[in-house]
C-alpha cells in the first residue's frame, strides 16, 4: 500500500497505523470529522516521512458526498492502491434500546456509511484490478450478545458485507481483509476498566498491516481472540440465551 | 487504568488519571487540582497529585515540524525524547541536552529543566526551548518564548508542572557527524582525584560525568571513573568499539519486585569493587553507540523494581565551588556509614550558564546525586542529613529527585519561589507542591503512603 486513504483518520488505532504507513513512505488521504485534529495527524505523518498527505474534514455518515470524496482522494494521490477503514462508534446499547434514533446512529455508522465508501472503492479497485481494502470490524460481530447487540449488529453486517465483496473480488486481485481487534486501549473505551485482554492501539496497528501485507482475509488481532471468539460461537443457542454477556 | 507511580515508587497515592487525546481539547473541570504527567521519570511526587487528577500527556505525542537544514523540531508535549531521537539521529541531529534516560517527554523536560552530562557546555534543556503554548485552567494559551510572554517563560521552565500545560513546544537540536561518541574512561583514587580529572577534562570533552564508588573510605573516599566523550568528527581514528550487550529492545527487564534481600551491602559492595576494578586503573578510549553512552540504565526495563514493593529514595544535590570539596566529602561519608549504601552514585561539575528558568534547579558547582532503598526511618534520617549538609553549604536539593525535603530546605534552595508563586495556575497543584507549602494544605503524612514506608513521627518533627 503506497496510495492509502484512511477513513476515520483520528481514531487511536488508524492514528498508529498512519505513524507506520509514514514511516514506509505511503502517501495519505486522510479523512475525519475534525479539521484541526486531522491537521495534527497529517503533520506527524509528514514529519514522521511520508513523502505526500493531505485531508479533508467530513462527517462519514453523509454518504451523498461519498462519490465525489474519493474522486478528491484519487486525485490527490494520483490513484490508490489502499483502503484503511477505521471510523466507527461503540455507541450505548442502553440507549439504543430505549431509543432508535440511537441504535440508527450506530448502524449508520458502522455499516451503512462503510458499505457506501466500499462500493465507490471496491468498484474502481476492481476496474485496475490491484489494490488492499482492510476494513476494522470487531469480535463484536461474531455473536450478538445482551450487552452491545447493536454494535454487534453493525459489526456482524460488516463483517459479512466484507465476505460477500472478497468473493466477488478474488478474480481481480484485489484484497479484502476483515480485521477483528478485541478490547483496545483507547478514548473510545477510556470509560471502561482495563484488564488483561485488552491491546495497545499500536500492537493492533501492526497486527493490520501485517495482515494487510499478507493479504489476509479476516484476522484476529491479538491472535487469541481467535480461540476466544471460536468458544463464544460454538455455545449452543439454547445455553448461550441464558447466560449474561 | 491503574494510577502511575513515580519512579522511586514512593510514595504511593491515589489519584485519578485523565488521558489527554489533542492539544486542541480543553482541560477538565471540576474540584479536584490537575497536575500534567509524563513518562513518570521524577523519582519522588513531584509529579504526583494525592487525591487529586493527573492529566496523562502520552497521547500528545504527535510530532508537528521538523527542519533537517535548521535542525528545528516542533512537538506535542508528550512526545518523548526517544521518538526525537529516532527522528532526528540517523538525520545527523541530536538533542541539545538530554537526562540519563531517554523515556521522558518533551513537557517533563521543560518542567524539571533537566540537565545531562554537558552542563558545563550547554546549560539546562530550557535554554534550547525556543518556544512553547501554555494552556491555563481559565481556557487561555499564550506562546511564550524570550521574547513573548518571557514572564511566564521564565516561569514554566523548571515550573514543576504547576503553571499550566504546555501543549507543544519548539526545541533547537545540535548537529552530530554520526551516532557514536569518543568516550574515555579515566580511573580516580580519590574525591581530590575527581576534581583535577574533572577540571583538565572540561576545556575539551563535550560530555563528563563521574561514577563513584560510594564504599571507598578513608584515603580512597570518593574514588571512581571519569567518563568524558565528545561525538566522534565525521572520519575518525580506529578505536576498539564497545558493543554493548544491553541495548535498547534487548527486552531484558525486571519482571517483579525483587525481595529486599537481593540488594544488600555486600551485593552492593561487590557490584562496586567489580566495576571499579574493572577498569584496572588505566584510562581507556572507545567508541560508543550514543544510546549505551548516554542511556546505559535504559536497557533494563523496569530497573527500579530491584529495590522492591518498598521503592527507593533518590537524593541529588548541587553545592557551590567554594564550599563543594567539603560538602561533598561529607555527603559521601554520612551515607558510606549510614545504612544501605547507594548503589549508583553519579558526580559532575555544573558549569555557569544560567537558565531561563527561575526555579531550575541546576547552578554553578558540584552535583552528586545517589539512591537508596527505602528501610523506613535509617534511610530518612541519613537522607534528612544529607540534606542538612547541603543546606548548611548553601546548595540545592533536585525536586525532581526529591521525596521528602522539608518546606524550610525548599525555602533555602529556591529563593525565587514567592515570585514564581504568582503564576501559578490556581487549577494546579501536586503532593510536592503541597508538602513543600504545608500553610496552604496539611502535611501530606496522611497521604496513603505504603505500609512500612510511613516516614517516622521524629523526622516529621524535625521539619
Ligand atoms: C534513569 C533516570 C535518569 C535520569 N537522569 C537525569 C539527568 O541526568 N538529569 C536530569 O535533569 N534529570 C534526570 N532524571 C529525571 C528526569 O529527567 C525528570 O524527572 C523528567 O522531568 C521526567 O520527565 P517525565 O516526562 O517522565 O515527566 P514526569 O516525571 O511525569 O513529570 C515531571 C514534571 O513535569 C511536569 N509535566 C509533564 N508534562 C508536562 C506538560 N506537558 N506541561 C507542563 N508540565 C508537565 C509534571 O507535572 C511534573 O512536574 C532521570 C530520571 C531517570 C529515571
Amino acid at each position: 500500500m503506497k496510495k492509502v486513504i484512511v477513513l476515520g483518520a483520528t481514531s487511536a488505532i488508524a492514528q498508529a497505523t498512519v505513524r507506520l504507513l509514514a514511516a514506509r513512505g505511503a502517501s495519505l488521504y486522510l479523512v475525519g470529522r475534525n479539521a484541526e485534529n486531522l491537521e495534527a495527524v497529517a503533520r506527524d505523518a509528514s514529519t514522521r516521512g511520508a513523502p505526500k498527505v493531505e485531508f479533508r474534514a467530513l462527517d462519514l455518515n453523509d454518504c451523498e458526498a461519498h462519490a465525489s470524496l474519493v474522486e478528491r482522494a484519487w486525485q490527490a494521490l494520483g490513484g490508490l492502491d489502499g483502503v484503511v477503514l477505521a471510523h466507527g462508534v461503540l455507541g450505548d446499547q442502553d440507549e439504543s434500546q430505549r431509543s432508535w434514533a440511537a441504535a440508527e446512529l450506530v448502524l449508520r455508522t458502522n455499516f451503512l456509511s462503510a458499505a457506501s465508501l466500499l462500493t465507490e472503492l471496491a468498484n474502481r479497485f476492481e476496474a485496475q484490478k490491484a489494490g488492499t481494502l482492510v476494513v476494522i470490524s470487531s469480535v463484536a460481530g461474531d455473536r450478538g450478545r445482551q450487552s452491545n447487540y447493536v454494535y454487534g449488529a453493525s459489526k456482524g453486517a460488516l463483517s459479512v458485507f466484507l465476505q460477500g465483496l472478497r468473493n466477488r473480488l478474488a478474480k481481480s486481485g484485489v484484497a479484502v481483509v476483515t480485521v477483528k481487534p478485541g478490547f483496545v486501549d483507547t478514548p473510545m473505551t477510556a470509560h471502561v476498566p482495563k484488564n488483561k485482554l485488552f491491546a495497545s492501539p499500536e500492537q493492533v496497528a501492526r497486527g493490520l498491516l501485517k495482515a494487510a501485507d499478507a493479504r489476509k482475509n479476516e484476522v484476529y488481532v491479538p491472535g487469541f481472540w481467535a480461540l476466544i471468539m471460536l468458544i463464544i460461537r460454538s455455545i449452543p443457542e439454547p445455553v448461550f440465551k441464558r447466560l449474561k454477556l | 487504568m491503574s494510577p502511575p507511580d513515580s519512579w522511586g515508587r514512593f510514595p504511593r497515592v491515589e489519584q485519578q488519571a485523565r488521558p489527554l487525546v489533542w492539544r486542541s481539547d480543553a482541560l477538565p473541570s471540576g474540584e479536584r487540582s490537575l497536575l500534567p504527567h509524563g513518562l513518570g521519570r521524577s523519582y519522588g511526587d513531584s509529579c504526583l497529585n494525592a487525591g487529586g487528577t493527573l492529566l496523562l500527556t502520552s497521547g500528545l505525542d504527535r510530532l508537528i515540524d521538523f527542519d533537517p537544514t535548521t535542525g528545528v523540531v516542533r512537538c506535542e508535549a508528550g512526545v518523548s525524547l526517544d521518538t526525537l531521537l529516532r527522528l532526528c539521529a540517523p538525520r545527523g541531529w541530536f538533542l541539545p541536552v538530554t537526562p540519563g534516560t531517554k523515556f521522558v517527554t518533551v513537557g517533563g523536560a521543560i518542567a524539571n529543566d533537566v540537565h545531562g552530562k554537558n552542563h558545563h557546555r550547554s546549560g539546562t534543556f530550557g535554554r534550547h526551548v525556543r518556544r512553547f503554548e501554555l494552556l491555563r485552567s481559565d481556557g487561555s494559551r499564550r506562546m511564550c518564548s524570550a521574547e513573548e510572554n518571557p514572564d511566564w517563560f521564565g516561569a514554566t521552565v523548571g515550573g514543576l508542572g504547576l503553571t499550566g500545560l504546555v501543549t507543544w513546544a519548539e526545541v533547537q537540536l545540535v548537529p552530530i557527524r554520526n551516532p557514536f561518541v569518543v568516550q574515555e574512561t579515566v580511573p580516580f583514587e580519590n574525591l581530590d582525584g575527581f576534581f583535577r580529572v574533572s577540571r583538565e577534562s572540561e576545556a575539551d570533552h563535550e560530555f563528563t560525568v563521574a561514577w563513584v564508588d560510594c564504599l571507598a573510605r578513608g584515603r580512597k573516599l570518593g574514588r571512581g571513573l571519569f567518563y568524558r566523550g565528545n561525538f566522534a568528527p565525521s572520519q575518525f581514528e580506529r578505536l576498539p568499539l564497545v558493543k554493548s550487550h544491553l541495548s535498547h529492545g534487548s527486552g531484558l527487564a525486571v519482571p517483579m519486585d525483587l525481595p529486599a534481600f537481593c540488594l544488600n551491602r555486600l551485593s552492593v559492595a561487590a557490584f562496586n569493587l567489580l566495576y571499579y576494578h574493572r577498569q584496572r586503573g588505566r584510562p581507556s578510549r572507545h567508541l560508543v553507540h550514543y544510546d549505551p553512552f548516554f542511556y546505559p540504565l535504559d536497557a533494563v526495563h523496569g530497573w527500579n523494581r530491584i529495590y522492591g514493593s518498598r521503592g527507593f529514595l533518590q537524593f541529588q544535590c548541587v553545592v557551590p565551588h567554594a564550599t563543594a570539596r567539603d560538602a561533598v566529602k561529607e555527603v559521601l561519608e554520612r551515607s558510606a556509614r549510614g545504612g544501605l549504601p547507594s548503589f549508583l552514585s553519579v558526580l559532575k561539575t555544573f558549569g555557569d550558564l544560567p537558565s531561563p528558568g527561575w526555579m531550575s534547579f541546576p547552578r554553578p558547582g558540584i552535583t552528586l546525586a545517589m539512591d537508596f532503598a527505602n528501610r523506613g526511618e535509617k534511610t530518612w534520617r541519613l537522607v534528612e542529613d544529607l540534606d542538612r549538609v547541603t543546606r548548611e553549604a548553601g546548595g540545592a536539593v533536585y525536586p525532581a529527585k526529591d521525596a521528602r525535603m522539608s518546606p524550610e530546605s525548599f525555602a533555602a534552595y529556591f529563593p525565587q519561589r514567592e515570585r514564581f508563586a504568582s503564576y501559578l495556575d490556581p487549577a494546579f497543584s501536586s503532593s510536592f507542591w503541597r508538602r513543600v507549602n504545608p500553610v496552604s494544605l496539611p502535611l501530606p503524612s496522611l497521604e496513603g503512603r505504603g505500609d512500612g514506608a510511613v516516614p517516622p513521627a521524629s523526622l516529621l518533627a524535625l521539619r
